[in-house]
């Protein structure tokens, strides 16, 4: 068989690539809980600059106040962020405070996101390096961390948060608090 | 009684199926030939029996028969019309039996008009249509029966999703079926040319106006569906790079691609394993789309079509649809000799160049959409954006930009650009260049903080507009053939929506406000006031609404009202924008939630020439309409006069 031959069973060969990956994501769907390895860790040194949208922004002394706070990595760019950001709220009402980590964003971008998504953060640091979502082992957005009053991470939650996280969420912080 | 009728003529009509697709099969052999003769009447009838079954479930929708599980679940007897009749196809089992009907009847009409295809390719397109229409049939009949009744008729309807209750998305998702079911046909037309081995002009003339038909129904569609986001979410953005958009795109890109070599296939005889490539593609990354959307293997804003069971039906029909084409593809294209050589400065190497880029885009697409997929395989979650798809589609689509403006003025097979040439080629495009690069310089003397992108796109798309118009000049305009003006319009249109977003990206101002009632605020040329609020009830809605004056540079006063709706039946809202149209861009307005000191949230955008992004995408419609026009109409003219002559021989008893 000449090498031309051998180029026509690419496409064939790409299309049985995505069909395995299809049936492997139908047969095992998205698994939101993975345990971290940065759990039980304390954040590691940062001070982000603030994102210019009229909030501050945010360094780990930020986390050392004694009250377990939610860190939420997120981008204006992100769909699920935007689909997570009824729960966030949800959450800032009921007394939790949530803290930003913007990825890669633009001051702009990220009002037009906070302004037509609601915005429940107490302070949002601009990380458009990704230091710190590297630093605290998120490999994408969104994701939400449950941090505790003395800056140590005691839970971590991949991708976007449903309606049915947000009980878990709370008890998850309720549980940081008690333990501090 | 309807829906029963409607199920019976369905499965009259899968049996018809059945039928087409085994006489088409047999045909192909020698002892099959006497079959042939049934092939084609197999084929209308099935489009006639689907089509009424169509019309059924529609009927049952517009009476709202809420003995039926379909309509309980997705209407309601308080709907306006227009909805109810949406309605229809606004669900899965709607919407996949309005798929087998498009490509039921679009086979019915291959049957009917299709003359100049060698009747064995034509037998084995028919048999792989129905082949595929099978695999739907067999889908809607033993998976997702639309005509399911319930045991004990509902009281009254639970409505429909409130984002669907707008009447440019009521035409949203048959504009882009239509688009997509089309290009099933080429998808067949390629089966049946690699089948008999028969891949040359006449299989691509046959192929082209159906390819251009399903292309100018997913450039409409995707261009309503752009605007339907734009001004219906509120967000202000007209393109989100979602799973689902990305959907739309990649069969468009691959249409457009498959568009431009199928003009070589049938003018020079050359790209011929390529193009019967695309046309398995095109149609593949419909199903692949349709797959992503309805499987919910992606997270995206269309969450509302999701059910993981039927991805599984419908993955199955990828793989045999799609697996057995490329196997066939495969095994036969090494027998499909390549066809005419051409120079690299050619016409067809323009077009090469056109095919090449856009498939290059279609995998940075395609690679973007499903990377979040791969990496949740290993437990990490990402998300692509914009960010990613920008630059990236960029660094191929400007390039294949930039070798538009050239290549409709370059002749086939080999071109000069030396001698007399010069005159009527080099100068223009370089007069054109120049406009490009004086536009550049001029942006960022200008508006030096703006991006590079847009910056780009803006010195581009100027050099872009004049250099599409090229092919026109020293031609007489009313002797010029349609399909040329259909190409220049619709490169002009690309020329004009790539300006529009450029523009968009580049120069939009925004502005939120608390605002109360009398407070007056400047958003960028504008002054905006906010008048008032008023609570307003529709048929099954109630919304506040906002009337907000608004001046343009001191011009005359304009009343916007945009809109938070609440609805009722099933519950939820929508920021519905209000906007003010002007010839150099468009103000957009939006009303948020009350604060807690009285005031509003407002959001103002001011974006500078943004509608020609959609103008630009209906001028690239409306071109594609032109030169489908144009093709038909000549198509027409040779019948009627092969008939003529036919008809004189045989009066003259020759």
């Amino acid at each position: 068989m000449n090498r031309s031959n051998l180029a026509l069973w690419l496409p064939l060969a790409i299309f049985a690539g995505l069909f395995a990956l299809f049936v492997g994501r139908l047969l095992h769907p998205g698994d939101t809980v993975v345990a971290s390895a940065f759990v039980g860790n304390p954040l590691p040194q940062f001070d982000l600059p603030a994102a210019n949208v009229g909030r501050p922004g945010l360094s780990t002394a930020a986390f050392r106040t004694g009250r377990p706070k939610l860190l939420n990595v997120f981008a204006s760019w992100c769909v699920p962020c935007a689909a997570e950001a009824p729960q966030l709220e949800a959450l800032a009402r009921a007394g939790v405070e949530v803290d930003g980590v913007a990825i890669h964003d633009q001051a702009d971008d990220l009002a037009r996101f906070l302004a037509a998504n609601g915005n429940p953060y107490a302070a949002i640091g601009r990380d458009d390096a990704r230091k710190v979502q590297l630093a605290i082992g998120s490999s994408g957005v969104p994701e939400t961390y449950v941090i505790d009053g003395r800056g140590v991470i005691r839970y971590q939650h991949i991708g976007d948060i449903r309606p049915e996280d947000v009980p878990m969420l709370l008890d998850r912080v309720k549980a940081a608090g008690g333990g501090s | 009684m309807i829906a029963e009728l409607g199920l019976a003529v369905l499965w009259m009509a899968a049996a018809l199926a059945v039928l087409q697709l085994v006489t088409g099969g047999l045909a192909l052999r020698p002892e099959g030939r006497a079959l042939a003769g049934l092939v084609r009447p197999v084929a209308v009838m099935q489009g006639v029996l689907v089509l009424a079954a169509f019309a059924a479930l529609v009927t049952l929708f517009v009476t709202t028969d809420l003995s039926v599980k379909l309509v309980v679940d997705n209407s309601h007897s308080a709907k306006p019309l227009i909805f109810k009749i949406a309605g229809t196809w606004g669900n899965h089992e709607g919407s996949m039996l309005m798929w087998v009907t498009i490509m039921a009847v679009a086979g019915a009409f291959v049957a009917v008009i299709e003359r100049r295809l060698d009747e064995p390719t034509l037998m084995a397109t028919l048999a792989g249509q129905a082949f595929i229409s099978l695999g739907f049939y067999a889908f809607l009949l033993f998976a997702s029966n639309p005509f399911a009744r319930l045991a004990q008729p509902a009281d009254e309807g639970q409505g429909l999703n409130p984002l669907l209750q707008d009447v440019g998305l009521a035409f949203h998702p048959p504009t882009l079926y239509v688009g997509y079911v089309g290009l099933s046909i080429a998808f067949s037309f390629a089966i049946g040319a690699l089948v008999t081995r028969n891949v040359g002009p006449a299989f691509a003339r046959a192929m082209r106006p159906w390819v251009l038909g399903a292309w100018i129904f997913l450039t409409l569609g995707i261009t309503a569906g752009s605007y339907w986001a734009y001004y219906t979410l509120g967000w202000g953005g007209w393109w989100f790079w979602d799973p689902v958009e990305n959907a739309s795109l990649m069969p468009w890109l691959a249409a457009t691609a498959l568009l431009h070599s199928v003009s070589v296939l049938s003018s020079r005889d050359a790209l011929r394993a390529w193009t019967v490539m695309l046309g398995v593609i095109a149609f593949s990354m419909s199903m692949v789309g349709t797959f992503l959307v309805r499987s919910g293997i992606l997270t995206s804003v269309h969450a509302f079509a999701v059910d993981p069971r039927r991805g599984a039906f419908i993955l199955a029909l990828l793989a045999i649809d799609i697996g057995g084409a490329l196997a066939l593809f495969t095994l036969r294209a090494g027998t499909v000799t390549e066809g005419k050589r051409f120079a690299f400065v050619s016409r067809e190497g323009a077009l090469v160049f056109n095919n090449v880029m856009l498939s290059g885009i279609l995998g940075i697409v395609l690679i973007g959409t499903l990377y979040p997929l791969v990496t949740e395989a290993y437990g990490v979650k990402v998300s692509v954006g914009a960010p990613y798809f920008n630059p990236a589609s960029a660094m191929f689509a400007f390039p294949m930009f930039a070798v538009m403006a050239v290549g409709p003025l370059l002749r086939w097979r080999q071109d000069r650009l030396t001698g007399d040439r010069t005159r009527r080629v080099s100068w223009p495009v370089l007069v054109c260049a120049v406009i490009a690069v004086a536009v550049f310089a001029g942006v960022e003397i200008v508006a030096s903080g703006i991006g590079l992108l847009p910056a780009l796109g803006l010195a581009l798309a100027s050099g872009l507009f004049p250099a599409a118009l090229l092919p026109l000049v020293g031609r007489n305009l009313r002797r010029t053939p349609l399909p040329v003006w259909g190409m220049v319009i619709a490169h002009a249109g690309i020329a004009v929506s790539l300006f529009g977003m450029s523009s968009e990206s580049a120069f939009s101002v925004e502005r939120l406000a608390a605002m109360a009632v009398g407070e007056t605020r400047e958003v960028g040329p504008w002054r905006v006031q906010l008048a008032g609020i008023m609570p307003v009830a529709g048929p099954n809605w109630t919304a506040l609404e906002a009337s907000v004056s608004t001046r343009y540079a001191g011009g005359m006063p304009a009343l916007l009202s945009p809109r938070a709706e609440t609805f009722s039946n099933p519950p939820g809202t929508r920021n519905e924008s209000a906007l003010e149209t002007r010839w150099n861009g468009q103000l957009y307005v939006v009303l948020g939630e009350a604060a807690a000191d009285g005031r509003w949230q407002m959001r103002f955008w001011w974006k500078p020439f943004a509608p020609l992004i959609w103008l630009g995408g209906v001028l690239v419609g409306l071109g594609g309409l032109l030169a489908l026009a144009g093709r038909v109409l000549a198509d027409l003219k040779r019948w009627v006069a092969r008939d003529k002559i036919a008809w004189r021989r045989m009066r003259q008893g020759r």
